[in-house]
Formats: C-alpha cells, structure tokens, sequence
C-alpha cells in the first residue's frame, strides 16, 4: 500500500528522471537481457545487440510507461488499464518476469542516484513496481 | 558444481576487493528490513526497529549485517566449492533459525542494489550478471540442506 510519502518519493525521482527516460529504459532493458537471458525469449524479433534502435525505441516506451504512472498513483488499475489488456491478451508476458525487470530499473535508479537512492526511496519505488506489476497481471485470469 | 568462466571470477573478486564489508552489510540487511518490513519477524530480539532512521542506527542491525556480508567474503573466496561452504549455514537456517529461504534471495537482489549504488557505472551489466549469478547461487546453497 502507497503511502503518502510513498507518493512522494516516487514523483520526486520519476522529476529527476524526466529527462533521461530513454537513457534508463534502455540500460534498464539490456540489463534484463544480460542479467536474466531468458527475459530475451519474449524478443526474438529484435536486433538485441547493445546500442540497438529497437532497445532504444522499447526503453523509451516502457520508461515513458512508466512516468506515466507515477503520475497516476492514486488511479493505477485505470490509468493502465490499455496495458494491462495488452499484457493479458496479446504479450502474455509470464509475471514472474515484472519482478526481473523491476530489479534492473532499480539498478539503474541506484547507479544513477548513488546516496540519493536511500532506504526510503528504494522501499517506496519497489512498492511501486510491484503495484504497476500487479495491475499489469490483473487480467490474465 | 557451478561453472564460472574467467571473466565473471574476475568481476566478482575485482569488486569484492573495494567492498567495505561493513558499511555494506549494514546497509544491505537495514534495507532488507526496511523495504520487506516482515523480514522483521526474525529479529524480535534487535530492539528498536520503528523507523528506517532507528533501523538504519540499531547498533544490532550493524553488526549482524556486518556478520552476514563477512560469511558472504566464503562464497567468494570458495566459488568453485559454494555447497560445501555453506553446508553447516544451511543447517543452522533450516533447523535453528526456521528462516524461508525466499528471505536469501530478497536480500540477495538488496545486496545488487547497494554495490550498484556505491559503485555507480563501475557497476556495469556484466558485472551485475555474475553477481547476480553468485547471489543466486549463495542462495540456493543455504537452502540446499532444507528439510
């Protein structure tokens, strides 16, 4: 459960984040890919080597996913509920993967933001993913 | 037996050797117990864990994580030999401490977070790989004598 201060934290960093979007959904992704090789079964039509246009295009888009929820706390299950479809009945994305991808954006957070990624900020944020995985998945069954 | 290749030997000893074993296992378990409040089940006995600002400075919380990270410097040392180093751990966590072994692999990825933290870029993909891999692998030791 999002606490107020949750909130907070979270809308702080997507802020600081706002303008590296591409930047961290794209070292977010290719960290996936090297750290967890199976999460690359979902992607057999992409060129995945490092620096590639279609990691590039697919980190902006999840990263801006992303964002996009953070504005929208207090509404989440609405705010993705396009995603959410797409998950459940096109991506069928097994969930356990929602977890592997939140611990490389939470990498990325962390070497981005050093210090900054305090105890507070890594409960609130991991609060976060898991919230957005949960309503991701909320269909599937 | 788990195989290592030459390169991930080399991230896992080349990072373990800046590694301030101290301030990184109390940060990694103050984490654990902040993040995944019911980790704070098995801890009844530290005191004042109200608060991440009274977690963070429990003077048990330091020292147990200090504890934790040095046993942790075994799995480096032996990596071609990780169940056997943690056999009797892996007994004593099962039979005396009744910790799940879920509670391995959670603070496992908190302990990625912290050394992706303090080492910034010199935390690269490559080097995240083989660290999760040892902390994978760690964990899956301690469970291993379960029953």
């Amino acid at each position: 459960m999002l606490t107020a201060d949750d909130k907070k934290l979270i809308q702080q960093v997507c802020e600081r984040s706002s303008g590296h979007l591409e930047q961290f959904g794209t070292e977010a992704l290719e960290r996936m890919f090297m750290t967890y090789p199976q999460t690359k079964t979902y992607f057999p039509h992409f060129d995945l080597q490092h620096g590639s246009d279609q990691i590039r295009s697919h980190g902006k888009k999840v990263a801006t996913a992303l964002a996009n929820a953070a504005k929208n706390l207090d509404n989440l299950s609405q705010a993705l509920s396009e995603l959410s479809n797409l998950h459940a009945y096109s991506l069928r994305v097994d969930p356990v993967n929602f977890k592997l991808l939140s611990q490389c954006f939470q990498v990325v957070l962390a070497v981005h933001l050093g210090k900054d990624y305090t105890p507070e900020v890594h409960a609130a944020f991991d609060k976060f993913l898991s919230a957005v995985a949960s309503v991701l998945a909320e269909k599937y069954r | 037996m788990v195989h290592w290749t030459a390169e991930e030997k080399q991230l896992i000893a080349g990072l373990w050797g800046k590694v301030n074993v101290e301030e990184c296992g109390a940060e990694a378990l103050a984490r654990l117990l902040i993040v995944y409040p019911w980790t704070q089940r098995f801890f009844s006995s530290f005191g004042n864990l109200s608060s991440p600002t009274a977690i963070i400075g429990n003077p048990k919380v330091r020292a147990h994580g200090k504890k934790v990270l040095t046993s942790f410097g075994e799995a480096v040392k032996n990596l071609d030999n990780i169940k056997a180093t943690y056999s009797k751990l892996s007994e004593l966590h099962c039979e005396k401490l009744h910790v799940d072994p879920e509670n391995f692999r959670l603070l496992g990825d908190i302990l990625i977070i912290v050394l992706a933290s303090h080492f910034a870029k010199d935390f690269t993909p490559a080097c995240q790989f083989a660290w999760q891999k040892l902390v994978g692998v760690v964990a899956h030791a301690l469970a291993r004598k379960y029953h």
